[in-house]
């Protein structure tokens, strides 16, 4: 556009004629309160009608953890040591992953009244869900607190960069939702499909036990060593439990993951996005 | 930015500029959303697709003030179009640009949540719409006038009736003097106050510089509201200019 247009356009302090594809970061800001009144909604529709309310979000994984390493100790005599807060500390970033992710496959067809009547940037919508896991995972934390103290376990002091796996994640599952978001569009099967897919994910991520005891089978520890969850919950817990900073190249690998899955999400994201309003 | 938009830049009086925007539809003949079916289909190559062509090569200006209606028998591709002119839809070809903010009224109340209440709601609609929730403080009572549920306000919309919802949608959508305010078909909400007020309210918009467009079925309030008008016929242009010439034309037919 040449000077002397942008003058006169200032001169009449008329918004200029756009189409609606320009200007992505300015769109984003304008709908940045809708994005938190979204994760606001869903938070408070979570616990409305509930005596314990957010309590809730406390009470599930120390819940689920009792349940969990009782069965798994007694059962598969699993010798980890501190094994309640090696398991907690593995599952808080578990389930943020796995809520994050089936939140947002559903979140593009649970919106089509929205989307079908108003222009919203899309994308907003996935996005909304993990940042409502995210703020689900950071109340989880405090069980993951309760159980240290309770285990008379000393945090050190590398567990104050616990945020640079969160944020990992974070921008895994923003990528992973949003591939999942526009597949589910398209084919309703990718939801069933999915939570087969995060079983066997579960699985294969050292949760319920060390990555050495899957040591003697080859292909499993390759499948069990190279799936990026792993990574994460391993420097969750270095940072949490075992005063080590992952070193340079181990970060790298992180980083590489979360923006691998970004760029590949995003891509069929923005792809399928035009489209959407014929399927929903 | 394009040739064309440069074009458009030109004259400043234009709000609304629609160039050669052609809609299709790839309407799959049933509906596959599971990927048995899909590949089943693909195999015996009886994935048809119906090409269905809803716009065809529209082209048109909306002058800055105008209030313009658009009328076409049903199917004639009139939500489309306004659909396309709010964002909605993405045009498979052409360009549609506009200038300034956009409340479309399509339909009344998208974007509530009827499990929240009337206040929570207000403030998810206004960020729908893309206010800020510092703007929303400033109007909120004014809102809640407008619609006149100050009663109402902590009970959850699922327990409001369609008369009550419209209300306060009304309200929110018209809370700012937008640019362009689209308006297909809404008049008919509430009782015959509020009808009343909401015409009032659209007729002070349409008195500043707001650009209207509207589509209805009414040709008498098309008649009494719109300076031009578009005659939409199976998705093409079929007639464009002064309302008079248009509906009379468009009565003949």
């Amino acid at each position: 556009m040449s000077e002397d247009l942008k003058e006169k356009e200032k001169e009449q302090k008329l918004p200029q004629l756009t189409t609606h594809q320009a200007g992505q970061l300015t769109t984003f800001r304008k709908y940045l309160p809708l994005l938190t009144n979204l994760a606001g909604r869903d938070f408070k529709l979570k616990y409305r009608r509930s005596v314990l309310g957010v309590a809730w979000s406390i009470l599930n994984p120390l819940l689920m953890m009792l349940v969990l390493t009782q069965v798994f100790g007694l059962l598969l005599k699993i010798k980890v040591e501190n094994f309640p807060v090696y398991y907690i500390v593995g599952s808080s970033l578990w389930t943020f992953f796995s809520e994050a992710t089936q939140l947002s496959m559903t979140s593009v067809i649970n919106s089509a009244q929205l989307i079908k009547k108003v222009y919203i940037p899309k994308y907003i919508f996935p996005l909304e869900k993990c940042l409502f896991a995210l703020e689900n995972f950071l109340f989880s934390l405090i069980a993951v607190v309760l159980v240290m103290l309770f285990q008379r376990f000393v945090p050190s002091i590398t567990t104050l960069l616990f945020f640079i796996p969160v944020l990992y994640v974070l921008i895994f599952s923003v990528g992973i939702g949003l591939a999942l978001s526009a597949m589910t569009v398209y084919f309703r099967d990718v939801m069933h499909l999915y939570g087969i897919v995060l079983t066997i994910w579960m699985y294969i991520t050292p949760i319920l036990y060390p990555v050495e005891v899957v040591k003697d089978n080859a292909f499993v520890y390759a499948v069990v060593s190279h799936n990026p969850m792993t990574y994460y919950v391993t420097y969750f817990r270095d940072l949490l439990m075992y005063n080590t900073i992952p070193g340079l190249r181990y970060n790298l690998i992180c980083v590489g993951w979360a923006l691998l899955a970004l760029v590949i999400g995003g891509l069929i994201f923005h792809k399928a996005q035009n489209k959407f309003i014929l399927h929903l | 930015m394009d040739k064309n938009a440069l074009e458009a830049l030109d004259k400043e009086d234009i709000a609304v500029s629609v160039q050669h925007v052609d809609m299709h539809f790839n309407m799959s003949k049933e509906k596959l959303e599971n990927l048995k079916e899909y590949f089943i289909k693909l195999m015996k190559h009886q994935l048809m697709f119906e090409d269905f062509v809803a716009l065809r090569d529209v082209t048109f200006d909306i002058k800055r003030g105008d209030v313009f209606g658009i009328v076409g028998f049903n199917g004639a591709g009139k939500s489309t179009l306004l659909k396309v002119i709010c964002g909605v839809l993405k045009p498979t070809k052409g360009t549609v640009l506009t200038r300034g903010t956009i409340a479309p009224m399509i339909e009344l109340g998208a974007g509530f949540d009827m499990d929240l209440t009337a206040r929570e709601n207000i403030y998810l609609n206004g960020s729908v719409l893309g206010y800020s929730k510092k703007f929303m403080d400033e109007k909120f009572n004014e809102i809640v006038e407008f619609s006149e549920m100050q009663d109402f306000l902590d009970t959850p919309m699922k327990n409001y009736s369609s008369g009550m919802v419209a209300r306060i949608a009304f309200a929110i959508a018209t809370v700012t003097t937008p640019d362009i305010l689209i308006v297909d078909e809404i008049l008919s909400v509430g009782d015959f106050k509020f009808q009343q007020k909401c015409e009032k309210r659209i007729n002070e918009m349409m008195e500043g510089d707001t650009t209207v467009i509207m589509v209805s079925h009414s040709m008498e309030q098309i008649e009494r509201l719109c300076k031009h008008c578009l005659w939409l016929d199976h998705g093409s242009v079929k007639m464009i200019g002064d309302t008079k010439e248009v509906c009379d034309a468009y009565r003949r037919a």
